[in-house]
């Protein structure tokens, strides 16, 4: 089998891996920043109804996740994902990873929000407040930008976790870059499965470059 | 009239009771320093003054207006308490300034957002923000800092920044500003240029209100001075009834440690 035609197969499966990223990102980001605020209420249940949730999703595998929304809505509730996003056709089983990396995503970004938030210090609001601000004008125009000057350097480790987290959609059968490297292995081509650790470093030194840029962006002040 | 009047005002936090009614009045352009060691309730009371905290009882009267009254206890909502604040500033010992931004612009920020409630706001935004911006640099003027609109928090002293923190209080012309040991953060040779803004901000009229431990500075600046002890106020009268003929044993005691 010649290179290119390789290089072209698990482009394909990258293709698979690059949907999950996306769309995990698309959906977990402000997903996590609803987690964070549940968390950080005032009002005890929804505060602590989402406390637990956020530790059993952080403190059970990635994996398990899959399974259970590959298997449990089927077997238990005789729900059947839909084949199409935004009018993509994907199928059920891509549906199912993306539902889990979701979950799983928003409720580590959420960690790294709610983080982010309590390091501000207590008199950034308080100077906000003596000014006459509102509330919203303080978590707006005082906190946010400091926060996000903050998170970047986890948000770009968790982010770079999620590229090589991808894979593990091959588990509910998902056709990404591991699984198709593994069908040439069977065919006996072993090459091809170290190939694709190209796809992942080029990826991941695309987003390193972005969040060095974004950080150097904001290094124009301190504190 | 009294510009200021203050009513026994109670504050405890938990079971330990911060301030045991305290209570004084000032004029306008009037100056007060408030005195006393470490613990005795000093900061509480800026902080209830600027409604930061929320006093357990006691009354808080500016301009024949009745700001805070503990008998009153009708919920007060977040629009009501901002509208409050406004009539007080408070400069912080640590300044608190906005990192992100620069010093003009974390002197115009809350006027800026001020303005949005104004009727006109839509039809004469330019306008509006020249003149918020003019102001701004007028008052960086006043406190020597002119040269400095551009530079970010973190590039300046401690005193410029404390300096850039009372420009900021001044920018909404607060009619009593606060000031809560501005210069205890600073190192000794820093606090001279803090202080002496305070003093050009004494001639110019303002009614203020500092906490302090530099005794030379509030005698020479203050009309009234408060001496503070246990959450109450122990000694009051002018700086030379204060300082010089102290009727009660612990503010004489309280000079002597310092001297
Ligand atoms: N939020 C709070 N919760 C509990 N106790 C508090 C709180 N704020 C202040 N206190 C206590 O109230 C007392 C008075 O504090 P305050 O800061 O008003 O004193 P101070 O006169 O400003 O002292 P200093 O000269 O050290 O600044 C202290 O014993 C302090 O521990
Ligand atoms: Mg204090």
């Amino acid at each position: 089998m010649s290179f290119q035609t390789v290089t072209m197969m698990l482009l394909e499966g990258f293709a698979e891996n690059g949907l999950i990223f996306i769309m995990t990102l698309l959906f977990a980001l402000p997903l996590g920043l609803i987690l964070t605020f549940g968390s950080m209420s005032s009002f005890l249940p929804l505060k602590w109804l989402t406390k637990t949730f956020v530790w059993i999703i952080r403190g059970t595998p990635l994996m398990l996740q899959l399974f259970v929304v590959m298997y449990v809505p089927g077997l238990l509730f005789d729900i059947s994902m839909p084949g199409s996003l935004f009018g993509i056709r994907i199928s059920p089983r891509m549906f199912s990873a993306l539902i889990a990396f979701v979950i799983n995503y928003a409720a580590y970004f959420s960690e790294i929000y709610r983080g982010g938030i309590e390091s501000i210090p207590r008199g950034q609001y308080e100077a906000g407040q003596v000014l006459g601000m509102t509330k919203r004008q303080i978590f707006f125009k005082v906190v946010l930008m400091q926060v996000v000057k903050r998170i970047i350097p986890p948000m770009g480790n968790e982010i770079i976790t999620l590229v090589k987290d991808t894979s593990l959609a091959r588990v509910i059968a998902v056709q990404e870059i591991l699984w198709i490297a593994e069908e040439f292995t069977a065919m006996g081509l072993v090459w091809p499965l170290f190939y694709t650790g190209v796809y992942f470093l080029a990826f991941n030194g695309i987003l390193t470059l972005l969040f060095g840029y974004i950080e150097k962006k904001l290094s124009y002040y301190r504190g | 009239m009294s510009i200021l009047d203050v009513q026994n005002i109670k504050k405890s936090f938990g079971n330990t009771e911060v301030l045991k009614g305290v209570g004084f009045a000032l004029e306008k352009g009037e100056v007060l320093a408030i005195i006393g060691s470490s613990g005795s309730g000093k900061t509480t009371l800026l902080r209830c003054l600027n409604f930061l905290e929320t006093p357990d009882g006691g009354k808080i009267i500016v301009n024949g207006e009745v700001l805070f009254d503990s008998e009153d206890r009708k919920a007060h909502n977040e629009a009501e308490i901002r509208k409050k604040r406004l009539h007080f500033g408070l400069v912080f010992q640590s300044f608190n300034l906005f990192p992100q931004y620069t010093v003009l612009k974390n002197v115009m920020l809350a006027v800026e957002l001020l303005s949005k409630e104004r009727p006109d706001y839509k039809e004469n935004r330019a306008e509006i923000r020249g003149e918020i911006e003019a102001s701004a640099r007028a008052i960086l003027e006043r406190v020597g800092l002119s040269d400095k609109t551009k530079a970010y928090p973190c590039q300046l002293s401690g005193g410029q920044q404390q300096r850039v923190a009372i420009a900021r209080a001044l920018a909404l012309k607060p009619e009593i500003l606060c000031f809560d040991e501005p210069t205890s953060a600073l190192d000794p040779e820093l606090t001279g240029e803090v202080l002496k803004v305070i003093r050009n901000l004494k001639s110019s009229d303002s009614t203020m209100i500092v906490v302090t431990h530099e005794m030379e500075f509030a005698r020479s600046v203050a009309d009234k001075v408060i001496f503070m002890a246990d959450g109450k106020v122990e000694e009051a009268g002018t700086a030379e009834e204060v300082f010089d003929r102290p009727k009660s044993e612990r503010t004489r005691a309280f000079f002597s440690k310092k001297a």
